[in-house]
């Protein structure tokens, strides 16, 4: 434990300003990930277990098309484009023959397939750690904003996730297909009687939450190691974050993201060893205070 | 599945065959775990291979473990996925209380039963009252919580490294645990003697009274059940069971590893459960005999085991839809039932 380090931090803008932004693009990439949990839940009903895995391909695909092309943008669509399509295919071809039995083989099924994808990855990729390096555009000086230092990228990073955010609130609450997403979630069997394709949307919604897992993954890829089984990790902290907000709510997974986001990057100055534990800790206190999550409904 | 969507599907509700569970059904169970007890202990005297020993010990040991989760999964409807954090806990207690303070092992192993109910009881208040796919995966989290927990506290747990150094097993009685014999023979009593004692409590009225929880928690709980206090007991034994396979797997490998405490031992004990079958006492056996048997076959074949792994898991999950004990228990009552048409 080191507290007067969490102290010293506290006392000094530029800390603040360094750990604040850490914090916050931990907490947007997390969001990317769990704003597609959320909405899978939510519209679904299932947890897709193998969420940590699109993120994954999202930072794999990402590399081999910046490494063939050079291109950063190219890079990002084909992480995001490719896990869509992986989404799709998942959700119609196996866990469209799993809703309405029992979440044991929903489980089971993604369990599989976390099993599977890790050791694809690891059979086309090979083992080891890999970097895709940062790309030639934001190989600038950084910022320095209050005496803290921000590397452009992360300016990036923090604005595509406050977009995803924006566009995906407004358009599941303003815009037709919203409405009609939002119908399916609650009741699928009058959608579908009203001529509306329910199976479409299923497939829509998962292909939608894992193109975001992917866009995650692909964005992380320049800052972050690449290696199978780097998923899993981002799947626990994005459930966390999903049940600190409150399943299917995506104001909270946005809230809840930024909670962990900060509790880890100022929990590592303060709790260097025990950060994973306080963010276990912070999700309990939530979970005793407010079993739903902070923004979530009370589902019966 | 809700009772509601059980009717909606054309299904009628899945009642539990209460058969009247007489004295001497106990009796028979209790002669068939002495007689199973017996055909495992001659074990060493027909066959002189050490690779079937160490099979029935890993056996032991997780079929303890995949058991005791089928009290929740199966018996109580918990599908916990973090139970494996109390099989690596009592692996890792174990080991420490050995190499610490060399008090006999009886004392160790009671006080490693001991600090899994206190811990078990913990994280039990806090999840148990959670809806199942919420409990699924706060248990999971718990487990990552322990497994962080053992590869950052390196000063008591070794790290990654594990738990080195060996357990020091002073004689007992006359028992020799360092003696691979006396080991073998332990882990088998201790499989019997625990096998024995979940099965009396899934026989026992707490034990319907944790089917009626799985079946309906609301009916249960408006005639008069603490669902809380019951699904809490229920934890706090299985994590008890399943400490005890860490017990096992410690004295088996001489200490300890943080993958003892990695979540793919849930998802493996979850994945037992489906192949032997959850509706069966005996099914998390069979599933631990077959997986064990696969793991060892396909590991020698291949080193991408996660795929293989994974498509026999799709197979039973998408194409069985069920555990091979419950396929054969199905085709069982369907051609008994036959017969007896034919009879009529």
């Amino acid at each position: 434990m080191d507290l007067d380090a969490l102290t010293g931090c506290l006392a000094s803008s530029a800390c603040l300003v360094t750990q604040g932004t850490s914090g916050f693009i931990i907490g947007m990439l997390l969001f990317l990930v769990a704003v597609g949990l959320t909405l899978i839940f939510g519209v679904l009903k299932v947890v897709n277990f193998s969420h940590g895995a699109f993120y994954m391909f999202g930072a794999y695909f990402a590399m081999t098309a910046y490494q063939l092309t050079g291109s950063f943008a190219l890079a990002m669509l084909c992480g995001a484009a490719g896990t869509a399509i992986l989404g799709l295919v998942f959700e119609r071809v196996f866990m469209s023959r799993v809703y309405g039995s029992d979440v044991l083989m929903q489980l089971l099924v993604c369990y599989a397939f976390v099993l599977i994808f890790d050791d694809v990855v690891r059979w086309i990729w090979g083992p080891e750690f890999k970097s895709m390096g940062m790309p030639t555009a934001f190989q600038v000086p950084p910022l320095f904003i209050g005496g803290g230092v921000v590397p452009p990228y992360y300016l990036l990073l923090i604005g595509v996730a406050l977009a995803v955010a924006a566009i995906l609130g407004l358009g599941l609450a303003r815009t037709r297909i919203g409405k009609v997403v939002r119908a399916a979630a609650h009741n699928p069997g009058m959608v579908s009687a009203l001529g509306i394709n329910t199976g479409l949307i299923y497939g829509s919604v998962f292909a939608l939450g894992g193109m975001l897992a992917g866009l995650a993954g692909a964005l992380a890829a320049p800052v972050r190691s690449l290696t199978p089984g780097m998923g899993f990790s981002v799947l626990i902290e994005s459930f966390i974050v999903t049940v600190i907000g409150g399943m299917g709510s995506i104001l909270g997974a946005l809230l809840g993201a930024l909670l962990i986001g900060l509790i880890r990057s100022f929990g590592s100055l303060g709790f260097p060893l025990f950060t994973d534990g306080l963010m276990y800790l912070f999700m309990v206190i939530v979970l005793v205070a407010r079993p739903t999550g902070l923004f979530g409904k009370e589902v019966a | 599945m809700t009772e509601l969507q059980a009717e909606r599907a054309g299904e009628p509700l899945g009642v539990p065959r209460i058969e009247a569970k007489s004295q001497r059904s106990r009796y028979l169970d209790v002669l068939i775990a002495i007689a199973a007890f017996a055909v495992l202990a001659t074990l060493p005297f027909l066959f002189s291979s050490k690779a079937l020993l160490d099979f029935v010990i890993r056996c032991a040991a997780f079929g303890l473990f995949a058991t005791s989760l089928n009290l929740l999964v199966g018996y109580t409807g918990m599908i916990s996925f973090g139970h494996g954090m109390f099989f690596g806990l009592g692996a890792y207690s174990f080991a420490l209380i050995m190499q610490r303070t060399g008090v006999p092992i009886p004392v160790a192993f009671i006080c490693t039963l001991l600090i899994t109910t206190v811990i078990a009881a913990v994280i039990g208040a806090i999840c148990v009252r959670l809806k199942e796919i919420y409990f699924a995966f706060v248990t999971l989290a718990f487990q990552m919580l322990i497994h962080s927990m053992i590869l950052s506290w390196v000063s008591l747990t070794g790290g990654d490294q594990g738990l080195r150094g060996g357990i020091p097993r002073p004689v007992f009685l006359g028992v020799d645990l360092s003696n691979y014999l006396h080991l073998y023979v332990v882990s088998c009593a201790l499989l019997v003697i625990g096998l024995l004692l979940m099965r009396q409590i899934a026989q026992s009225p707490f034990g319907y009274t944790l089917r009626m929880i799985r079946d309906n928690a609301v009916r249960a709980s408006f005639i008069g059940i603490d669902v809380w206090r019951a699904k809490l007991t229920i934890f706090v034994l299985a994590a008890l069971f399943a400490s005890t396979g860490g017990i096992i797997m410690s004295l088996f490998v001489s200490g300890a590893y943080p993958e003892f405490a990695f979540w793919t031992i849930s998802g493996e004990g979850i994945f037992i459960n489906m192949l032997g079958g959850v509706t069966t006492f005996l099914g998390p056996m069979v599933g631990t005999v077959l997986l064990l048997i696969m793991n060892d076959t396909v590991t020698r074949l291949t080193e991408y085991y996660g795929i293989v792994l994974g498509i026999v898991i799709l197979f039973f999950a998408i194409g069985l839809r069920k555990g091979l004990m419950d396929f054969v228990v199905e085709w069982y009552e369907v051609r008994r039932d036959g017969a007896k048409e034919r009879a009529r």
